[in-house]
């Protein structure tokens, strides 16, 4: 199995490769160096000297893919690509565009992300399979349809609607929770009740829907029919039976995402005030600070790799028929 | 069951209750609302608070409570005024020949010396930089094992402070022509201070990159023009006669800076920890900056060493350089703290200023109609459910202008030919700004008939002083001239019902616009309404403000929006935006539309070097009546700008100039907290109902599902 995780980190350096040339070019494409010091420098006054001077610092003044005027590798090693990529690769993820440095502000603010994201999952999962569970017991009658209408016109809602929505019934009328903002340590949780119960209420309807469309794969198959033939319940079959055997594509699901939950969700974090990776993402766009753009794209994509990994592994644990190679 | 389910309800909202008198939606820590805190917001980060370059007014908001230059602007007086805040008096001027020698005579001024006095006994903040153990500060240069502790500025166990000294002031001017500071106003400096651009040549030769080497240099090597005469005096000389120079003096640029805060912060190892000079100034204003969290928020606390200030009073006197306080006592500041935290969205904004939990906001515009109602004489007021809360507005025209642009270079709006002039007459008379106003900016907005702004010296707003070439006056009102008029000039233009009577071919014309925005359409639709009035087609074009600057910068963009806000409230700071040496094109300044004439750049080279007076206020009127012949500009409007406050904030002024007002607001932190629960009580009734259908909604699936396994009827 260790032969097999190094060989997936391996292929996962040409996709972090790829995705930072891609990343690269796109923000390139878009913005010069110089209109990005422009926009760091701001509207008023701004001379040439100061924006040559503001590249020059930053190493913006290079080439971006192919340096020219030098001979041999240094032709690609003196360029913006490569100056600005290949430290990624060891974790160095400088110093933002604003002059911060980023892997000081990633720590910092993968917390208050997590704070929400984790207990959002938790929360989810248990009553989204809850849920999935319920209206698979009562398939195909009233109760199901219901339930199944209903999740359609949660998932047909727009999350905006559910935080101002929330904000406004249960903190602007009820006045129980503040609208928004963060503090840190046990005060945190005033201000998490509200965007971790929109949260899984926003998640319930697509993720009950799935679910219970994997219970209902699992139902139909021949060992649920010997369970039931035993005279087992069918609260016990779904329980004891379908429930573990439909735990590999929930894992597969689950555990995908786990690492991406330090990464934030951009809109709750910001109606929500809290401060965020994934405010953070969203800012750096905002204000065209190329460094974070690029650290968080080259992190999320790991995590995702990660997650992959990691769901590769949890396989061998529920399954004993599946070995990695 | 039941009996339990209603007890444990009872229960748990006594013990919610009883926890504490604060509201259950309080954003704030019981610490902190019992203290005489101001609580406001944010909406953007601020990108720098470093003075040598920050420039924007989110930033101006911290850094002008903790940063004293030599000057302020008296908060009540208008039109605005001038006084000493960390100068004892204000500057000496004096006038000097090719050889620096005094002259009174106007024919010989070459240069202008400022002789700046401070007061004595002004303290930093205590701040670790200027601690010191037998002589030697002993954090300036930490060991890998002493930062291992520290994360923050309060992990420093000990900290010191010192007294401020003239050497600050000249340390602050040299760094503002280090251009690894980025200043944005070097370019400015480098015209008026004497030997500022050789300093920042010599510095820019610097060939290491390491700070203490900068900082060394900085501190043994003097500018030219910049001199020290004893521990409380400094001079300045200017290379040319500029009196607008006391109001640069006057902002954050110009604030003392310690060497020992630019050295501590210097160490490469705390801007690895983000501990540097760019997020935690340090000050000898009334506050200091004690939380930086500009993703969360910013916490401002008093100064305890701050000397204390008077509270202003109208009746103040400047004479003979010398400030006259009316009132005696050092109060100021009132409050002990202020808590601003950032608050991207608008509506929870909005809410939690009517909830009482931020003590003043702006009106964005969809809270417009919530706010804000016009009564039966058409005057502005507050709606009912405001005025009942005991909520006030201030209203206050801001000192800045907003214009459509025609790029001069442009071959058909174009350049000073009579044609192109007429055109553009045409289009200034049929844009109507009245409608621009009540349509996107909610009625907050002045006319503009000039660059020139209410408030400032030369703006126009009588029956015999207006802009003629697009208003005419009648039953004593200024109203605009009619689109019939304006059609009459595309005529003479030679586009008669907009079409080129050369080619025969319709008039089309293009915008540059940027955003993409709902209200970016709107106001383009409207914009293409208006040229339609005279029968011209007008294209937008809209693209990222990147890609719209740098049409700018090329000049190939035809007509475009853009703004400005002053710098200071002087009549040359805006009219400075149509002088050709300002050309976008050609010299990268202000002057976005390539304006050039020669007649208003010889009589704005006269108007900008003298004090205001009856020849500076003819010789504006000849400026405005040139540039209103030439129209290069829509001339747009002035915004005002809407505040409001609850009624536990006193000495509320509308000072658009003046940015270290924190220090004068006071708080009735009783009727504060009296409102603040009374308009924040809990309510668990529907709490209750929640509670009371989710145990009916489980009690009932246990029911059902128990009957239907027990029918075991399956599929």
């Amino acid at each position: 199995m260790i032969k097999y995780i190094f060989k997936r980190f391996l292929y996962a350096i040409p996709i972090l490769i790829g995705v930072n040339l891609l990343t690269f070019t796109l923000f390139f494409v878009v913005n010069s160096p110089d209109e990005v010091a422009r926009l760091h420098l701001g509207n008023k006054r701004v001379t040439p000297e100061q924006i040559q001077s503001w590249n020059e610092e930053r190493g913006y003044n290079n080439p971006l893919f192919y340096n020219q005027s030098e001979k041999g590798i240094k032709s690609f090693t003196k360029t913006i690509f490569y100056q600005k990529s290949f430290k990624l690769f060891i974790f160095e993820f400088g110093i933002s565009d604003s002059g911060r440095d980023i892997k000081y502000d990633i720590k910092q603010r993968m917390w208050p992300s997590l704070a929400i994201a984790l207990p959002s999952l938790l929360v989810g999962l248990l009553l989204n399979i809850t849920f999935a569970l319920f209206f698979v017991f009562f398939r195909s009658t009233y109760i199901d349809y219901v339930g199944v209408i209903f999740c359609v016109g949660l998932m047909s809602i727009s999350s905006l609607f559910y935080i101002i929505g929330g904000q406004y019934l249960i903190s602007k009328l009820l006045h129980l929770v503040p609208i928004s903002g963060y503090a840190h340590g046990f005060e945190a949780i005033k201000f998490l009740v509200l965007p971790v119960i929109i949260s899984v209420i926003y998640g319930i309807g697509s993720g009950t829907r799935w679910y219970r469309s994997l219970f209902l794969e699992e139902i139909e198959k021949d060992y649920v029919k010997t369970a039931r033939s035993k005279g087992l319940s069918e609260f016990s079959v779904l329980f004891n039976h379908v429930f573990k055997n439909a735990l590999i594509p929930i894992l597969t699901g689950v555990v995908v995402i786990l690492p991406l939950l330090f990464l934030g969700s951009l809109i709750v974090e910001s109606f929500f005030g809290i401060p965020g990776l994934g405010s953070y993402t969203i800012d750096a766009i905002q204000s065209q600070d190329f460094a974070i753009v690029r650290a968080m794209v080259f992190l999320g994509t790991i995590l995702y790799i990660f997650g992959l990994i990691l769901t590769d592994i949890s396989y061998t644990l529920v399954d004993p028929r599946v070995r990695l190679k | 069951m039941l009996n339990f389910f209603r007890n444990t309800l009872l229960i748990s909202t006594v013990i919610l209750a009883s926890c504490s008198d604060k509201p259950l939606n309080s954003p704030y820590s019981d610490s902190e609302e019992s203290k005489n805190t101001f609580y406001s917001s944010f909406q953007e980060r601020p990108k720098h608070l470093d003075p040598v370059k920050s420039y924007s007014s989110n930033e101006y908001a911290f850094i002008a409570q903790i940063y004293e230059p030599l000057f302020q602007y008296h908060y009540l007086k208008k039109p605005y005024e001038l006084i000493p805040l960390t100068a004892s008096e204000m500057p000496e001027v004096h006038y000097l020949d090719k050889n620096f020698k005094k002259t009174t005579n106007k024919g010989n001024i070459r240069y202008s010396k400022y002789i700046l006095k401070i007061k004595k006994n002004i303290l930093y903040q205590n701040h670790p930089a200027f601690y010191k153990e037998k002589d030697d500060y002993i954090y300036h240069n930490l060991s890998k094992e002493e930062l291992k502790k520290i994360n923050t500025l309060k992990d420093f166990e000990n900290d010191s402070t010192r007294e401020l000294i003239a050497d600050d002031y000249i340390y602050q001017i040299k760094r503002l022509s280090d251009s690894k500071n980025h200043s944005p106003i070097s370019g400015v400096m480098k015209e008026y201070i004497y030997g500022f651009a050789e300093y920042k040549n010599k510095l820019n030769k610097i060939e290491s990159s390491s700070k203490i080497e900068r900082i060394d240099f900085i501190k043994s090597n003097d500018m030219l023009g910049v001199k020290k005469i004893d521990r409380y005096t400094f001079s300045i000389v200017l290379n040319k006669q500029y009196p607008q120079f006391i109001y640069w003096l006057a902002m954050p640029f110009f604030s003392p800076m310690p060497w020992e805060a630019d050295l501590f912060y210097g160490q490469k190892s705390l801007q690895k920890k983000n501990i540097t000079l760019n997020w935690f100034p340090v000050g000898t204003g009334p506050f200091r900056l004690i939380e930086n969290n500009p993703n969360l928020r910013m916490v401002l606390e008093r100064n305890k060493n701050f000397r204390g200030e008077v509270y202003p009073s109208i009746d103040d006197k400047l004479n003979e350089r010398k400030f006259y306080s009316v009132n005696k006592i050092n109060e100021v500041p009132f409050i002990d703290k202020a808590i601003y935290s950032l608050e991207k969205e608008q509506i929870p904004r909005w809410n939690k200023f009517l909830q009482g939990y931020y003590d003043n906001s702006g009106i964005a515009s969809d809270n417009y109609d919530q706010a804000v109602s016009l009564n039966s004489s058409g005057d502005i007021t507050l709606t009912k459910d405001l005025k009942d809360k005991g909520i006030s507005l201030e209203t206050a025209t801001t000192a800045s202008t907003y214009y459509i642009g025609f790029n001069m270079l442009d071959s058909i709006v174009g350049g000073d030919g009579k044609k192109a002039m007429l055109l553009r007459r045409a289009i200034s008379i049929a844009v109507d700004y009245e409608e621009y106003i009540s349509i996107f900016a909610n009625g907050r907005g002045v006319v503009a008939h000039s660059p020139i702004p209410p408030g400032i010296f030369g703006y126009q707003d009588s029956e015999d002083y207006y802009n003629a070439a697009i208003f005419n006056y009648a039953n004593k009102n200024i109203i605009k001239k009619s689109v019939e008029e304006a059609k009459k000039l595309l005529v003479m233009a030679g586009y008669s019902n907009g079409i080129n009577q050369e080619t025969g071919k319709p008039l089309v014309l293009y915008f540059e616009a940027t955003g993409a925005g709902a209200d970016t359409y709107a106001f383009l639709n409207w914009l293409r309404k208006q040229f339609k009035k005279i029968n011209i087609q007008l294209v937008t074009r809209v693209t990222d403000y990147n890609r719209f600057q740098e049409k700018m910068i090329n000049g190939t963009g035809q007509i475009f929006q853009w703004g400005w806000n002053a710098d200071y409230p002087d009549p040359e700071n805006f009219l400075f935006l149509l002088y050709s040496k300002n050309g976008k094109v050609k010299f990268g300044g202000e002057n976005a539309a390539n304006y050039s004439n020669k007649e208003f750049d010889k009589l704005f080279v006269n108007m900008k070097n003298m004090k205001n007076s009856k020849k500076r206020e003819d010789i504006i009127k000849k400026m405005l009546e040139i540039v209103q012949h030439d129209s290069p500009w829509i001339w747009g409007y002035h915004p005002k700008s809407f505040s409001l406050s609850h009624r536990w904030v006193e000495n509320i002024e509308s000072n658009l100039m003046a940015n270290n007002t924190l220090k004068y607001k006071k708080i009735n932190n009783s009727i504060r907290k009296k409102d603040i629960k009374v308009w924040n009580k809990a309510n668990f009734s529907l709490l209750y109902i929640v509670l009371f259908l989710i145990t009916a909604f489980i009690a009932s699936i246990f029911v059902m599902i128990r009957k239907k396994d027990k029918e075991k009827i399956y599929d």
